[in-house]
């Protein structure tokens, strides 16, 4: 697992740098703050998948901003994860239109083939199993998220080759990189 | 084939990008409305075509966009709500995904007639592949010159940007939104003042759902008089439904407000009928927040006329025994769902979602999440019932925002028209613990068309 704490210095790189520079612009001037979901989007995915107190810090001093106005906003919002978490965070969602048309059995199916329940990690650290509310996808449900991609109407039969996919997946943020222009 | 007004063109190939987009027709609203129009006159059409808000309210577009301060010095503001997260509604993100030029024509020609110079477009942070659409489009409009300084060569400047949310469902709310995007949590405010006087920054601000602005479109394009020919009385012009549940064709459904139920949950142009060959229980009709009704009231008021799509139609008989249209949200149940265990997924929803500003949505939330649960696994007391629906009373109408009314309606709603599907879970624990306990034996019982 990725662990910045152990990290010497968090610091972004070029390529981000440029575009925290682009997006800070979009506000008037003084009122930067408003960059700060963007940011923490862009740093959770530059640093390992989660967001830890050194990498909060680093986005305060960047708007200019106290890091406790970070990790207010941080603990407000699901999407930011404060523990790290697995290569691959997998979150099925779990609402009434996505229970009607099984997705408890696909939770249930995951959770035994990766032999962890709903919240927990597998022990080498690839997978992390959430479950999350309606994530507006309920007319191709059952799904899930991975990154920034979803996966929709899902069989037990997609999941399997889903997960035989994800096994090699080296980090999900890199993963959610690869596929990102702009955040 | 009913009328459609936004998505006619989504099976054209490449629509998605601008060139197909404007060989299309498209753009043609803001060349009309900044060329030889006026900022008021663009605002008077949509003032007639009669729009009601599509986030869920169905407050009259035109009349909010009047109330925007035009006096203040302070620069103006139009944001576009893309949250999107109210169960059971999908149309924004397929609207946004299939023609995202539409989104971004109907914002320049909104910002055109508030007088903003900077919009954005607020999206929920998991429709992150959305974003990336969307961020693709708009660096089109610029470069084709539909954004920027000098739009079309006139004295008008937009800017627009996509702001993504972080994942809570409250920043759907129009000013928790605000909030959020000035980088804060989204804690709804106290009002007034309202957004249109002090919103983003202190500034003047108008709020709208994706649908609503996509619709100024062809408002602007076919004038507010025509477009307020289509649809029915005060529910004007088309809606975006999205539908899910037990039915054939799950999806996103462009309908001509006045359609009447019974054809949207059965003709083959729309849901396709019941999966399975099975037969229908409930429906939500405008997303997780609005009452659910039983069959026999979602197909027909309760002075036997068939029900329509309509705000009006659907709002009949008020909660003792009508709905609302809301989001457009169209959840469908058959007779082998479990009530008590489907609500149990929207009480968890509200309690996972309350900000906790308001003690009664905070407490009282949590406390319904709790006894349905009691119920649903067979531990609750026959008493649990009705402290469902003093909970769901007591915070209705008690809180700064309309989360704790969107908590307790379904609650009181399904105990309303469901009583006695709560009862047999309290006598008989034996028959439910199987969680699929109603697919094996369905739930058959006289029931009272109004157990108010
Ligand atoms: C808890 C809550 C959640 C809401 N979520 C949304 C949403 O996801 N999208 C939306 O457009 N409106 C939502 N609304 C309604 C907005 O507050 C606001 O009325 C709407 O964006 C106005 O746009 P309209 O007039 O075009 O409908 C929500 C309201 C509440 C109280
Ligand atoms: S009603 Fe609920 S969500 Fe709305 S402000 Fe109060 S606590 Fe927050
Ligand atoms: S309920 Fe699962 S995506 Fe909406």
């Amino acid at each position: 697992m990725n662990d910045t704490a152990s990290i010497e210095k968090v610091e972004f790189s070029s390529e981000a740098k440029a575009l925290v520079e682009r997006i800070i612009k979009r506000y008037p001037a003084g009122k930067q703050k408003s960059a700060l979901l963007p940011l923490l989007h862009l740093a959770q995915a530059e640093f390992g998948g989660w967001l830890s107190p050194q990498t909060m810090d680093y986005v305060a001093s960047i708007l200019s901003i106290k890091p406790i106005e970070v990790y207010e906003v941080a603990s407000f919002y699901t999407m930011f994860n404060l523990k790290p978490v697995g290569k691959c965070l997998i979150e099925v969602c779990r609402t009434g239109p996505c229970m009607l048309r099984g997705a408890e059995d696909i939770v249930a199916y995951i959770e035994k083939k990766l032999g962890i329940k709903e919240g927990e990690t597998t022990p080498d650290g690839q997978f992390t199993l959430k479950t999350t509310e309606c994530l507006g996808s309920c007319g191709t449900a059952p799904m899930l998220q991975l990154g920034a991609d979803y996966y929709e109407n899902l069989t037990e039969e997609k999941v399997d080759n889903l997960l035989e996919k994800w096994k090699t997946i080296q980090n999900h943020s890199t993963y959610m990189r690869s596929n990102r222009q702009e955040i | 084939m009913g009328k459609k007004l936004l998505l006619q063109n989504e099976h054209i190939p490449g629509i998605n990008t601008f060139d197909v987009y404007r060989k299309n027709g498209g753009y043609a609203s803001v060349e009309k409305a900044l060329k030889t129009m006026t900022p008021d006159e663009v605002t008077e059409e949509v003032k007639k075509s009669g729009l009601r808000g599509r986030g869920g309210a169905g407050f009259p577009a035109g009349m909010k966009w009047s109330f925007l301060d035009r006096k203040s010095e302070k620069p103006r503001y139009l944001v576009c709500n893309a949250d999107e997260s109210e169960p059971g509604t999908f149309k924004d993100r397929y609207l946004m995904e299939k023609i995202p030029h539409l989104l971004i024509e109907g914002m320049i020609t909104s910002s055109y007639a508030l007088g903003a110079n900077t919009s954005y477009i607020y999206v929920r942070g998991e429709y992150m592949y959305v974003i990336r659409i969307l961020e693709k489009a708009i660096e089109e409009a610029y470069a084709a010159g539909f954004l920027g300084n000098n739009i079309l060569g006139t004295n008008y400047s937009l800017n627009l940007y996509v702001q993504p949310g972080g994942g809570a469902y409250i920043c759907g709310e129009e000013t928790a939104l605000l909030e959020s995007l000035e980088g804060k949590r989204g804690n709804p405010r106290l009002k007034p003042p309202f957004p249109a006087i002090a919103g983003l920054y202190a500034s003047p601000t108008v709020v709208n759902n994706v649908e609503t602005i996509a619709a100024v479109v062809p408002i602007v394009n076919m004038t507010g008089d025509e477009y307020a020919k289509i649809g029915i009385g005060k529910s004007t012009g088309t809606k975006l439904i999205s539908a899910s549940g037990h039915i054939n064709k799950p999806g996103v459904y462009e309908i001509e407000l006045g359609l009447p139920v019974e054809e949207f949950i059965y003709s083959e142009e729309y849901c396709g009928g019941i999966w399975k060959g099975r037969k229908m229980k409930a429906v939500v009709a405008g997303g997780s927040s609005v009452p659910i009704l039983p069959t026999e009231l979602i197909l027909k008021n309760i002075k036997g006329e068939a029900r329509l799509m309509s705000y009006e139609s659907l709002s009949d008989g008020g909660f003792v025994s009508g709905t609302m249209l809301g989001s457009g949200g169209f959840i469908v149940l058959d007779e082998t769902a479990c009530i008590v265990h489907h609500l149990h997924t929207f009480a968890r929803f509200y309690h996972h979602e309350s900000c906790g500003q308001c003690s009664p949505c905070r407490e009282g939330t949590g406390w319904m999440e709790k006894v349905i649960h009691r119920i649903e696994h067979g531990h609750g007391h026959m008493s649990d019932i009705d402290l469902l629906v003093d909970v769901a009373k007591k915070i209705e109408g008690n809180t700064i925002c309309p989360l704790g009314d969107a908590a307790a309606w379904p609650v009181a709603s399904a105990i309303r028209h469901f009583r006695e599907e709560f009862e047999y879970h309290v006598k008989y624990p034996e028959k439910i613990k199987n969680p699929k306990h109603f697919e094996i034996e369905p739930f058959v019982s006289e029931k009272n068309l109004v157990t108010a």
